[in-house]
């Protein structure tokens, strides 16, 4: 093992490899950063909201999430997720369906249009809706004669939930089902499928995890969304309130462990969907590569 | 190459034998247009209808423009640090192997799930004078809490996960034969990171900044809570909107999310060319 050309060979191989990556110092230095940085800026803050729940006790955090506004917060939440997602569901399979399997004109000024709540503020998603259904707003005078309460009511915070989620289905499932193609769905009509049948027994299966990809992340934001949402709501509590408003309320009355309860509630809930998010990045990858960063 | 007659024509679709184009089109047309495209013309029409002058009057109040200035700067050097930072952060997820990398890159979309309102009570009790943080800036004479350099640290909060997730898989694709050849040209590794990866990387890093910016110029519920909203100090251009909105000051709120709008468009457009530019210059 004492042979001197492997000797003298390890000095050059180090030398080599110093060239296309850092050296060790350097390394070890900006991992040091790079975990601090993530420590301070993403950790803290989710240990905080424990911590301070916790903070008079398991008690005082049981007895704040029994509070009847607090559970009227929680119902209200599950609620508007429960109505918008699913519609999302539906629009993002469909448009994913006409822009992925079809060439027509316009397509791509579609698919900007589909992304354009992304870059819309949540308080200028609350204030559209305003604008149409407010006392003051285009539809108002008509909905007020009719006694249709849209704003400040449970249609208008779904309507806001609805539009600021309208992206994340349908641009988890385009890129994955242009990528996957029209072959599978064309070998099942020349067999005999109906359109219908080659949409349940063909598409579906196979872009189901991308599918499930795209609910679990607009879920999360159906239930945590919360300036679309204060814009339309009227804070009314007990009637209004979604649990993002409730921990508002809660935190300017002072009440934190109460703020702090309902708070960890939501973070546990981005904790499952970061868990469940990784987990089908780790498991089915590439079947949904296409949506891979987001 | 034989052309089929039929093509010559403009037509709107390509042939298919997949059905139900008409079916899912249509749908996806009509809720597209109910859900986003009717309430915003709405805002559009609206503020049309405001009127050049008082559209003008509103634009210029001064607490407006403050607010704009506040909501865009803060936005701007939020955004610079995540591109610092988020680099950083997307290198050392690739680059090196350590302990806890996957928990560490499952993390970074912790902005994206958490909840803004409860990403701005954390963020505040965590800054302010007597938080785990703001004790340790307190001596040093730094405020964060309750002053303009909160939204910045809020507004990092929230853009984190944009350049790292845009960055990070164009890093992954990173040819290592491209560093070994500059290498072997006799590049030391400062010159091949400046001359060789940032190049390639900097549309990604370009994208990730762009996202990242224009979410934080929106940004509400993460910054209200941090920024103690003084006018002309620390109120952010989303937050005045919402004041307007319960003075039914409603012509005021258009016109501050107009302008918002207006700007961030005319951003993305910017940004889209130069990255249109430095596609073509680096390939």
């Amino acid at each position: 093992m004492a042979d001197p050309e492997i000797k003298s060979y390890e000095p050059h191989h180090e030398s080599r490899s110093a060239a296309v990556t850092e050296s060790r110092p350097v390394r070890i230095t900006l991992t040091i950063v790079t975990l601090a940085f993530l420590g301070v800026f993403l950790l803290l803050p989710l240990i905080i909201v424990f911590k301070e729940a916790f903070a008079k006790g398991v008690g005082a955090y049981f007895q704040s999430l029994g509070d009847a506004d607090t559970r009227s917060a929680i119902r209200l939440t599950l609620l508007v997720a429960a109505i918008s997602v699913p519609l999302n569901l539906v629009f993002g399979l469909s448009a994913a369906w006409a822009i992925a399997k079809f060439e027509f004109k316009g397509k791509a000024f579609l698919t900007t249009l589909i992304d354009l709540p992304f870059s819309v503020s949540p308080v200028i998603s609350g204030l559209v809706y305003v604008l149409l259904f407010g006392a003051q707003g285009l539809l108002g005078a008509w909905l007020k004669a009719h006694g249709i309460q849209i704003l400040f009511a449970v249609p208008g915070i779904v309507l806001a939930t609805v539009f600021v989620t309208f992206p994340f289905v349908a641009r988890e499932l385009i890129p994955l089902m242009q990528e996957q193609g029209n072959g599978d769905e064309e070998a099942a009509l020349s067999l005999g499928a109906n359109g219908w049948q080659a949409f349940w027994y063909v598409t579906l299966p196979n872009v189901k995890w991308g599918l499930l990809y795209g609910v679990l992340l607009c879920n999360a934001r159906a239930m945590g969304e919360f300036g679309a949402v204060s814009v339309v709501s009227g804070h009314i509590r007990g009637l209004t309130n979604t649990m993002p408003l409730h921990v508002e309320i809660l935190y300017n009355e002072y009440n934190a462990v109460g703020a702090f309860a309902v708070a960890s509630l939501l973070a546990g809930l981005a904790l499952v969907t970061l868990v469940l998010k990784t987990l089908l990045e780790m498991r089915y990858g590439a079947e949904i590569a296409a949506t891979r960063g987001h | 190459m034989t052309t089929a007659p039929a093509q010559a024509g403009w037509r709107f679709r390509q042939p298919s034998v997949i059905p139900g184009f008409g079916l899912t089109l249509g749908f996806s047309l009509a809720y597209l247009t109910l859900i986003i495209l009717i309430p915003l013309s709405g805002l559009v029409w609206r503020s049309a209808s405001l009127g050049w002058t008082d559209f003008w009057a509103l634009a210029t109040d001064p607490r407006t423009i403050k607010a704009l200035q506040i909501s865009f700067g803060t936005a701007f050097i939020a955004a610079a640090v995540n591109v610092v930072f988020g680099t950083l952060v997307a290198w050392v997820l690739v680059r090196y192997r350590f302990p806890g990398r996957r928990v560490a890159d499952a993390m970074v979309d912790l902005p994206f799930a958490l909840p803004t309102a409860v990403a701005g009570i954390a963020l505040t009790t965590l800054y302010a004078p007597k938080g785990w943080l703001g004790q340790l800036l307190m001596p040093l004479g730094i405020k964060v809490a309750y002053t303009p350099l909160g939204i910045v640290v809020a507004l990092v909060f929230i853009g984190l996960p944009f350049v790292v997730r845009t960055v990070q898989p164009i890093m992954e694709e990173i040819d290592k034969e491209v560093e070994e050849a500059a290498a072997t040209l006799g590049a030391n590794r400062f010159q091949i990171i400046t001359r060789v990866l940032l190049p390639g990387l900097a549309p990604a890093i370009v994208t990730g900044f762009s996202l990242a910016f224009a979410r934080g110029v929106g940004e509400y519920g993460s910054v209200i809570f941090i920024a103690g909203n003084l006018p002309y100090k620390s109120e952010i251009a989303p937050l005045l909107i919402v004041i307007r909105l319960e003075e039914y000051n409603y012509p005021a709120a258009t016109a501050i999310a107009a302008i918002m709008l207006a700007l961030s468009f005319a951003m993305l457009l910017v940004i889209n060319l130069v990255q249109t530019w430095s596609r073509k210059r680096y390939g």
